[in-house]
């Protein structure tokens, strides 16, 4: 089991969500984050004031696979969110020691 | 059928002059004598109405504008400094403010006649007392000039909160206004608005002691249909000196401080230019032909102003911006205030136009020059705006420039114009007497409330925000 965290512009959200189903992803959690990477500080004008606003808004979408579909997992992720400019995101894959679905007490790959 | 027809044609026929001396009270008197003037139902209606849009244009639209533009943590700082601020003053007002304000006292300041609005209600007979408007043997209850006056006095304060937001200690915001309201509001508003009324003009004899009983700008001649001078210049000087006295934000200019919510903001801008029609076309005292061009100017200024301060905006800084738009809206509010019934339509027209354009230089290149953390900007809209309006009201009352002209003799009722010159340099006198006015006042309240409780909110409490600490409570709970 591994766990694929992808860091995305919040406009890809849809098109990952479409591209992964069809991969056979049955579940993701989906958080609003700020940060910043390459594409570090946008100026903000609010009347007379700038603002260098560092932290920029991307949405984190984490998602628990089977080893054997993490490969097309990420191809997919990277190619409906690459824009080619500066600030596409990351992804990152982990490992999954345990996984457990609370309902029904199941472990391992069936939890996912 | 005869009487209305009356009424209509004598509307008609003082609308010049309605329209030409801004806002003032006669010496009120009960209504004894069998053919004393009745208030028109109309006239009366209006008024009210007009008196809950300036309580909306408030509580809560600029409750909701400020709201919005401060940081999330000091949101409800800034709805309190309002909504108490607000009721503050208008209990004031009912106890001394209306009666310094609008009776007989001297040039400067009313007298006490009217403490605890003594003598606006007879209890024992049920007679109301009657208060002048600016038509002749027209009349509206004395308790509702009452209110409606007590809702710009609540307001000019409320507007003050904006130059100081985020850092200033609640008990010291109250004390200020108390102050602030005592010493500067309602001597301004009694040299500006104070006259006899018109049905004291009876003949040329009278004309010089009646004058010299009225308030010293009137009785110079400075046009302020709705308070540009008294509300917004006067706001606006207060909250610059209040900017410099309480000093800057911590963390200011280093830190990003942009507004947490400008949707509330376009929210509260939106009110504030719905309850303006109050403001301004109340101001006529009744619903008459007056009231309507103040209607109308307060419509198409706003909308230049929006225009002018977005495009200003798109060609200097390369996006029309929400808080752009909600800016020009306000700023051109404040413009056409003095102006309203003052001007013609495209007299109106070009005090939007050039508010909302002069005042994006006011919260820009100005504000940069003035070196104040004035955090929302109240001596770049109205301080600026409420010049601006106050000087074009001089240049656009002309009849030649489409204006309605000033009453030249209240005895006669003649209309007439003023060289455009003159009644500018009298608009810049009354301004400069209350730029001066306010920002000594200012001074001595903010002074006041220093030595006894302190200004600013300890810095640990400014970074952690107002409302945990000043109010104990959240505005999102999330």
């Amino acid at each position: 089991m591994k766990l694929i965290t992808a860091i995305i512009r919040p406009y890809k959200l849809d098109d990952l969500e479409l591209a992964v189903a069809k991969l056979g992803v049955q579940g993701m959690t989906v958080t609003e984050v700020q940060g910043y990477g390459h594409q570090r500080s946008h100026a903000e004008h609010y009347r007379g004031a700038e603002y260098r606003i560092d932290f920029v808004p991307k949405t984190r979408v984490e998602i628990a696979v089977d080893e054997s579909i993490v490969e097309p997992v990420v191809e997919a992720i990277a190619n409906v969110a690459r824009t080619g400019k500066i600030g596409d995101g990351k992804i990152f894959v982990s490992e999954i020691e345990q996984a457990i679905r609370i309902r029904t007490g199941e472990t391992g790959v069936a939890a996912t | 059928m005869t009487n209305e027809y009356r009424q209509e044609s004598t509307a008609r026929r003082w609308l010049a002059r309605a329209a030409a001396t801004g806002l003032a009270l006669a010496a009120p008197a009960l209504a004894l004598a069998q053919d004393a003037p009745v208030p028109n139902k109309g006239d009366v209606a209006w008024l009210m109405v007009a008196t809950l849009l300036v309580v909306l244009m408030t509580i809560p639209g600029l409750a909701l504008f400020y709201g919005g533009l401060v940081r999330s943590k000091n949101m409800l700082s800034v709805l309190m400094q309002v909504m108490v601020g607000f009721s503050l003053i208008v209990v004031l007002w009912c106890i001394y403010g209306y009666s310094l304000a609008f009776t007989e006292g001297n040039a400067f300041i009313g007298g006490l006649g009217r403490l605890f609005l003594n003598g606006t209600l007879d209890a024992s007979t049920g007679t109301f007392a009657m208060a002048a408007t600016f038509s002749k043997g027209v009349v509206i209850p004395e308790l509702l000039f009452v209110a409606f006056q007590a809702t710009f006095a609540g307001i000019t304060c409320c507007l003050i909160v904006g130059a100081f937001a985020e850092r200033m200690k609640f008990s010291a915001v109250l004390i200020f206004m108390v102050i602030w309201f005592t010493i500067s509001y309602l001597p301004i508003a009694h040299m500006v608005w104070f006259w006899m009324g018109p049905d004291a003009y009876t003949s040329a004899e009278l004309v010089g002691e009646l004058n010299s009983k009225a308030g010293l700008l009137w009785q110079w001649g400075a046009l302020d249909y709705a308070g540009g001078n008294v509300v917004h210049i006067n706001a606006g000087i207060a909250g610059l000196v209040g900017a410099y006295m309480v000093g800057k934000r911590v963390g200011y200019g280093r830190e990003a401080m942009p507004p947490h919510n400008l949707v509330l903001t376009m929210v509260g801008a939106s009110l504030l230019w719905v309850g303006w029609f109050g403001f301004n076309a109340g101001s006529a005292l009744e619903a008459g032909n007056s009231a309507v061009l103040a209607f109308l100017n307060t419509l198409l200024a706003t909308a230049a102003a929006v225009v002018a301060w977005t495009i200003a905006e798109w060609a200097l800084k390369g996006h029309p911006s929400m808080l752009g738009a909600a800016s020009g809206a306000v700023a051109g509010l404040v413009a056409i205030t003095p102006a309203a019934g003052n001007v013609g339509m495209m007299g109106a027209l070009v005090i939007g136009l050039a508010g909302g354009a002069i005042c994006l230089w006011g919260v820009t290149g100005l504000k940069k020059l003035l070196k104040a953390d004035d955090s929302l900007d109240v001596f770049g809209v109205h301080g600026v705006g409420g010049i601006v309006g106050a000087l074009l009201t001089g240049v656009f009352n002309t009849q030649s420039l489409g204006g309605p002209g000033l009453v030249t003799d209240w005895v006669t009722a003649s209309v007439g114009s003023n060289p455009i010159g003159t009644q500018v340099l009298i608009q810049a006198q009354a301004v400069l007497v209350t730029v001066v006015w306010s920002a000594v006042a200012a001074f001595i309240a903010f002074k006041a409330a220093d030595l006894i409780v302190g200004l600013r909110v300890p810095e640990d409490v400014e970074r952690e925000g107002l409302d945990t600490n000043e109010h104990n409570e959240r505005a999102y709970t999330h």
